[in-house]
Order: C-alpha cells, then sequence, then structure tokens
C-alpha cells in the first residue's frame, strides 16, 4: 500500500515547517531587546519570560514540538526531515521579502536544493510497510 | 562577536558531539511516537491529556528529550568555541545525514535512493544558504 496524506497531515507538516523558523526568529527579536545574558547577569533570563517575542516564540516552538511528533507517529523520520529543513527556506524568503535582505545566488541555489529535496520525498510514500508487523497486527485482530 | 578560535580537531570534536546527540535524540523521539502509535488517533479517543501521557510514560521518548537537551547544550558550548558560519551548517549537515543511516540500520525504514537523494540536496542546500 502506498501511504499518502491526508490535507490534514500536510497541515501538521506545513506546521512543523513554519513553527520552527518563527519561533526562532520571535526568541532572537526578544532577546536583542533584553540585551546580553552573561554568568553575572543570569537574572535578565527571568526578565527575558516577560518579553512578549519571547513568550510568542517559545508558544510556537513548543507548537513545533507537539507537531513534530505528531507528524513522525505516521511518517518516517526520513520522510519529515526535509520538511524542518525547509525551515532554512522560509527565513531566508522572510528575510528576502519583509526585511528587504539581499539574497545571493549561493543562498537562492541552496533554496531550490531544499526545495527539489522536499519535493523528492513527498512524492514518496511516508511510512516504511513492515510486513511482519502487518501479519502480526491482523492476527491480534482475528 | 566571532568565537575563539580553536583547533581543526577540536572544532570537529565539538560539532560530532552536537550532530551525535541529535541524531540520538531524533531517532529515539522517532522510535517512541511508532511504537505511541498514531496520535491524531489517541487524541480522538482520550484527548488532549491521553496523547500527552501517551507519550510522556514512553521510556525512549524521555532519554530521546534528555539526548536533545544535551544536544542543546552542546552547541551553545560549541558556539562558545566555533565559529557559527561553520558550526551551524555542518553540525545541520551531518545530523541530516546520519539521521538518514540511523533510520536505516536502526528504525529499519525504506531509505531508498530518493530519500537519500534527498538527504544529500538538503546537505548541499544547508551549506549554500549559510555560505
Amino acid at each position: 500500500m502506498k501511504h499518502t496524506l491526508t490535507p490534514q497531515r500536510y497541515l501538521i507538516l506545513l506546521a512543523v515547517t513554519l513553527t520552527a523558523p518563527l519561533g526562532d526568529a520571535l526568541l532572537t527579536r526578544g532577546m536583542a531587546q533584553i540585551g546580553a545574558v552573561d554568568l553575572h547577569h543570569l537574572g535578565l533570563l527571568w526578565h527575558a519570560l516577560f518579553n512578549p517575542y519571547v513568550d510568542l516564540g517559545i508558544v510556537l516552538l513548543i507548537g513545533f514540538f507537539a507537531s513534530y511528533m505528531t507528524a513522525l507517529s505516521w511518517a518516517d523520520l526520513t520522510f519529515v526531515m526535509p520538511s524542518t529543513a525547509f525551515g532554512y527556506v522560509v527565513v531566508a524568503l522572510l528575510s528576502r521579502f519583509c526585511l528587504h535582505e539581499h539574497l545571493s545566488a549561493y543562498r537562492w541555489a541552496g533554496i531550490c536544493l531544499i526545495v527539489c529535496a522536499v519535493g523528492f520525498v513527498a512524492n514518496g510514500p511516508s511510512l516504511t510497510e513492515h510486513p511482519e508487523l502487518n501479519r502480526m497486527d491482523s492476527g491480534a485482530a482475528r | 562577536m566571532t568565537a575563539v578560535h580553536t583547533s581543526g580537531l577540536r572544532a570537529w570534536g565539538c560539532i560530532m558531539v552536537v550532530a551525535s546527540l541529535a541524531i540520538a535524540g531524533e531517532c529515539l523521539i522517532a522510535a517512541a511516537m511508532r511504537g505511541v502509535g498514531d496520535l491524531d488517533d489517541i487524541r480522538a479517543e482520550s484527548g488532549l491529556p491521553g496523547a500527552i501521557k501517551a507519550v510522556l510514560s514512553s521510556p525512549l521518548f524521555l532519554i530521546g528529550a534528555t539526548c536533545m537537551a544535551l544536544n542543546f547544550f552542546a552547541m551553545l558550548f560549541t558556539l562558545s568555541t566555533v565559529d557559527l558560519s561553520l558550526a551551524a551548517p555542518a553540525s545541520a549537515s551531518l545530523t541530516y545525514v546520519g539521521n538518514a543511516a540511523a533510520a536505516k540500520v536502526f528504525l529499519h525504514e525504506n531509505v531508498d535512493r530518493r530519500r537519500w537523494l534527498a538527504v544529500l540536496c538538503v546537505c548541499a542546500g544547508v551549506y549554500l544558504i549559510s555560505k
């Protein structure tokens, strides 16, 4: 059987892709407002918890972990991995179109390669068949 | 701020430790989730608390999460001695390749030519984006 994904499961993979880079970006922005933290100023870490950017970043990263584990419960690790890598593409595109940063030819080439990788994997089955496990399952059902 | 320059061997040693912890953590979490079963089904049957309980009661998940936490601190240590421009793409690429190999050996996933090609594309892509 070829394992294909329902639209709801594609949404979970989209959440895996988007929440990690957005969470990281929000944490970076929040910590930039807090300032440098070193061993003598560890209290700043407590202060950081009251920064809305840091809070939203933490919520998004919890969302990433939840959606990542949900995806791993019905798909192979090697199927889910390129989705996490697609986060690099999201960050690069956000920096180009929202922050108006310049993207070099190297970065555009990198984006194309990661998009190709996601395309290769998305066209294949999402889960490896284990015939012996299937036989055990059907035996248990009888 | 530029990290203190360290010897190549030590830098790559740090990067290998970071990648190894990430590979161990991700494979253990993937094995745990396979053991737990489809979280969508569990959530439909027992709600969100039931799904959280099923995940947290898996020893493999707890060991995997510990590895991921150690990976975080190992990365912090590595970034204090190795430049970000080397540490981030090198550890990410090694993690992708290592995960594919570990998934084939330990999780018995069907890592066919298509998936190996995807892993290599991701590694090259991560390297180019970090340039």
